[in-house]
């Protein structure tokens, strides 16, 4: 950079380099997921050696011990109930927030900023600051070990960040096609489905994946809020921390199953992700 | 920037973009339509406070009793006690220090290396994207999977990769050490500068191709190198994105329990405050002492949300005008 150089379209050895600079920086941040990965495919004993062996032939087994059967508790009705929460909270934040967002961008409330602050404050209040009362809520109702609690608290986990980014998309559907919808006589409710939906469809399914991914992430609520019945995935993640020797393929095949949903919406939402993370400042 | 002094200020000078012309349509009584235009509004508020503000009155409440958990019955109001006491554990206080260092060295390495990446992959390069999505992916492992996978698979004394490395190139007389032992506030601060860094490199290239060409090819012109360019225009460019980065990962990174809880388990002076308070309720059954430590979190995440509204409010307007 600080060489007084030409630009860089100039100085193709120096644009060269710099792009393999750039791939040695992917490798190197990708590297532990990759040897991750690999270490999931070798036996126990394999995986344990050191120094590590790239030749070590490959095998099910980590995966067949994480599925149950080597005997482990299974990570199905983990996994359901992570799928449960992730996907029923995601569609209450939609039925909550496209309304809120549309009141938001396209018929302005009075005091409008007002109300998106609020909603953004509300994220930046630490779970801590209220995890005891809910917890001596939910032993005191019997909600304890329930996921259905756990798709309330999700809703509200994600409901701010859903509200602020689908103001930002809604606000690009032009008004002129509403107001005609409702001179039409059309309600909100169809105005919503078939004139705002499908134009900020995009926005509403990166919205979507954003909130499917911090509720399938979640631990402080899912380990204090639930126990056995209503364990999600990370929770059984958990259940890895003090494993000691022979486990490392396991865990693994464990971290990586269970991440699986995560990448895959993840890099899905690769262009919408940075807007949703950042409330929809960045465009 | 120089305006917004405070967030109240925001919304009086937001308020003026309320008064565009609500309702053209025709025949619209004030009252009632006004509430029309509410009503979509009202689930999701109810919603939010009842979840989220009800819960910190009561721990607000909570945390002027002096409350065991284990003595339901020897519950008694206490005023400030518990908060006195929060200040002067040096436990506590200890937390206290490692949640902000733990913060500070987090979001200001995965910025600095975020933006070095940014920076790499704003050029045009064979594989620019294929690149991109290899340095997202550690954003997108679960947090606990990640936390994992550095406390096992790297850390491990005996067959993490790190030691696994060392013992390849130097052969069997290679140091093995115990990283999470040695260094265990760092080793937790590695794994998180290993996620975000991918965080902060999407939004700083985001502020990179925001950028305006045609006033760098105008300063080049005018025989500009790259290290002026970048000073005088990108760095201030990119200023805005830097904050925001900044104080979204600090509202993250603040809060992180996940990595605590899974590399060391608050153990070896690394529990933060939110590890602090989940463990004076769910293992000492503190409730008071808890919620007052709680309370605490708050002020800090208060003092760290304003200057974090300050910012995004300033980048909300300028859409707004836009």
């Amino acid at each position: 950079m600080k060489s007084p150089a030409k630009s860089p379209s100039k100085s193709p050895v120096k644009g060269r380099a710099l792009g393999l600079v750039a791939w040695l920086a992917g490798i190197l941040f990708f590297l532990p997921i990759a040897w991750m990965a690999l270490t999931s495919f070798h036996s126990e004993q394999d995986a344990a050696t050191n120094p590590p062996s790239l030749a070590a032939s490959l095998t099910l087994d980590g995966y067949r011990d994480f599925f149950g059967a080597g005997g482990g508790a299974s990570p199905w009705p983990s996994l359901i109930n992570s799928a449960v929460a992730s996907v029923v909270s995601t569609l209450f934040v939609l039925v909550l927030a496209l309304p809120a967002s549309y009141a938001l961008s396209i018929r302005p409330v009075k005091k409008w900023t007002d109300v998106l602050f609020f909603f953004l404050s509300t994220k930046m209040l630490p779970v801590v600051a209220g995890l005891l009362p809910l917890y001596l809520f939910a032993k005191n109702t019997g909600l304890l070990d329930n996921i259905w609690l756990l798709v309330i608290l999700y809703t509200s986990m994600n409901l701010p960040i859903a509200v602020w980014m689908m103001q930002s998309f809604l606000s690009e559907v032009p008004k002129a096609i509403i107001e005609a919808a409702q001179i039409d006589g059309a309600r909100l409710p169809t105005i919503l489905a078939r004139v705002v939906a499908p134009i900020a469809l995009p926005g509403i399914a990166a919205t979507s994946l954003i909130c499917f991914i911090f509720s399938w992430n979640e631990l402080l609520f899912a380990r204090v809020l639930s126990g056995v019945v209503a364990q999600t995935a990370p929770v059984f993640l958990t259940g890895f921390i003090t494993s000691q020797g022979l486990f490392l393929a396991k865990v693994c095949a464990a971290s990586l199953v269970i991440s699986l949903p995560v990448l895959a919406a993840g890099f899905a939402a690769q262009d919408k992700l940075v807007q949703g993370l950042s409330l929809g400042a960045v465009k | 920037m120089t305006s917004t002094a405070s967030t109240s200020t925001a919304s009086t000078t937001a308020a003026g973009h309320t008064r565009v012309p609500t309702a053209r349509t025709p025949g619209s009584p004030g009252r009632l339509r006004a509430w029309a235009t509410r009503a979509p509004l009202l689930p999701a508020l109810i919603f939010m406070v009842v979840v989220t503000q009800l819960p910190f009155v009561a721990t607000l409440v909570i945390s002027f009793f002096d409350w065991n958990a284990l003595y339901p019955d020897a519950r008694s109001f206490t005023g400030f006690a518990n908060y006195t006491e929060v200040l002067t554990d040096p436990d506590l206080r200890k937390s206290v220090l490692t949640t902000i260092l733990l913060t500070a060295s987090v979001v200001i390495a995965s910025l600095v290396i975020g933006l070095g990446l940014a920076l790499l992959l704003d050029r045009r390069f064979r594989g620019r994207g294929l690149v991109r999505t290899l340095l997202i992916a550690p954003f997108l492992l679960v947090p606990v999977a990640a936390a994992l996978l550095w406390k096992h698979v790297l850390y491990n004394p005996e067959y993490g990769l790190f030691n696994g490395l060392l013992h390849w190139v130097g052969g069997d007389g290679a140091s093995q050490p115990d990283w999470i032992s040695n260094t265990p506030l760092l080793a937790i601060e590695a794994s998180l500068v290993w996620q975000w860094t991918p965080f902060m490199m999407l939004i700083l290239l985001a502020g990179l191709q925001s950028r305006d060409t045609e006033l760098i090819e105008a300063a080049r012109m005018d025989g500009a190198n790259n290290w002026q360019v970048f000073r005088h225009l990108t760095l201030p460019h990119l200023r805005r994105y830097l904050e925001l980065g900044a104080l979204l990962g600090s509202i993250y990174i603040v809060q992180n329990f996940d990595a605590v809880f899974t590399i060391t388990s608050g153990g070896l002076g690394t529990a933060n405050l939110p590890y602090t308070v989940y463990q004076s309720f769910y293992q000492a059954h503190e409730n008071g002492l808890a919620s007052a430590a709680g309370v605490l979190v708050v002020i800090g995440s208060i003092i760290i949300a304003t200057f974090a509204l300050r910012v995004v409010s300033s980048l909300f307007r300028e859409e707004v005008s836009r």
